[in-house]
């Protein structure tokens, strides 16, 4: 049974198509079929962090407008066999993205694929909407920062009024992801601490992600921290969030890169 | 860590990043869901009312005066008077 998950965030720039690439290729990397769509129609990025930019010929547009057949879009990762990129247009302009295109894609999407993951635009525009129109759970991207969290909150609210499940009167599933965290800095009270984010938001923790190099030196090369640093913090704090989302219970932890003295003196608290 | 920083005489600003947040949501929160419930209400007056009389979608309007302790609601419909057509309920 296929899953759509919408990655969102409302605001920019907290770390959307990084997770999206990151828990696409952990899901992949078990062996389930993966495709993760980008719907940032006119500034596509998803292709540059999957390193398959030069491989796009045709896109989640020319399929909604059925100009060509899904599988000649869909563009297979050269390292993760299971794991597929549908791009998004870069030319086209976002009100190309039709409604009825999108849902057709996605039903089509679903019998292909066990997972299908949404990577959302910012704002709360028609691209965004769009995006998470037709999923059946949410991963809410958030930074430990005022901005961050506001705007979140505000895409929570619209998860529950305008998707297609919250207007059916359903539930649509909702996990936080806590990314670009610092320990050590929350421990100083100098960020936001996990426990205030969930406090003031109240969805339920899907992981939380350590400020890492490793993430830009994975957007460098065009490969996924799960794929490029797989022994990395970050990539470990992926790999938990990706079992979580399968329904695994895992401890929660802040997977850290620092094995020093720091790290066995205070430890490493779950949220 | 409290030590040094209360030598440094700097107030931690992660609790003030929390309150603003705090009180803000609440705000935004309820002014949000305030202008879906006046739409909602809107929307509902309307069919009940023009199940009887025919009136134009502009004239109805809904308001909501949020007071401390209790709030008021009104409603001001407007039809014409000549020619309104009546309907017997269902």
């Amino acid at each position: 049974m296929a899953k759509v998950i919408v990655v969102t965030s409302g605001k920019g720039g907290v770390g959307k198509t990084t997770s999206t690439a990151a828990l696409g290729a952990a899901l992949a990397q078990s062996g389930q079929r993966v495709v993760v769509i980008d719907f940032d129609v006119g500034l596509r990025n998803l292709d540059l962090v999957m390193g398959a930019e030069r491989r796009v010929v045709y896109d989640l547009i020319n399929v909604v407008q059925g100009a060509v057949k899904l599988p000649q879009a869909l563009i297979r990762d050269k390292r993760v066999e299971t794991l597929y990129l549908l791009p998004a247009s870069q030319t086209r302009d976002k009100d190309a993205l039709t409604e009825d295109g999108v849902a057709r894609v996605i039903a089509e999407l679903r019998e292909k694929f066990d997972w299908i993951l949404c990577d959302s635009p910012a704002g709360i525009e028609r691209g965004a909407t769009l995006a998470m129109r037709h999923a059946d759970a949410a991963v809410v991207v958030t930074n430990p920062e005022v901005s961050s969290v506001r705007d979140s909150d505000r895409i929570i609210g619209l998860l529950d009024s305008k998707t297609e499940k919250a207007e059916k009167g359903e539930r649509i599933e909702k996990h936080l992801l806590i990314a670009r965290y610092d320990e050590a800095r929350a421990a100083r009270g100098e960020m936001l601490k996990i426990e205030d984010v969930l406090e003031i938001l109240a969805i339920p923790l899907l992981g939380i992600i350590p400020e890492s190099q490793d993430v830009l030196r994975a957007s460098n090369l065009g490969s996924p921290v799960t794929i490029s640093s797989i022994e990395s913090a970050a990539a470990r704090a992926y790999q938990a969030a990706a079992l979580r989302l399968c329904g695994e219970q895992i401890e929660m932890t802040i997977p850290s890169d620092r094995k020093g003295l720091f790290n066995r003196l205070f430890g490493r608290r779950a949220a | 860590m409290r030590f040094f920083s209360f030598l440094a005489r700097q107030r931690d600003s992660a609790p003030v990043a929390r309150e603003r947040l705090q009180i803000l949501l609440e705000y935004e929160r309820r002014i949000v869901s305030q202008s879906d419930l006046v739409a909602i209400l809107r929307q509902e007056i309307l069919a009940v009312v023009t199940r009887h009389v025919s009136v134009d979608a502009d004239k109805v309007q809904v308001k909501i005066d949020r007071g401390v302790k209790v709030s008021t609601l009104a409603v001001d419909v407007e039809f014409p008077n000549a020619g309104a057509k009546v309907n017997a309920p269902a």
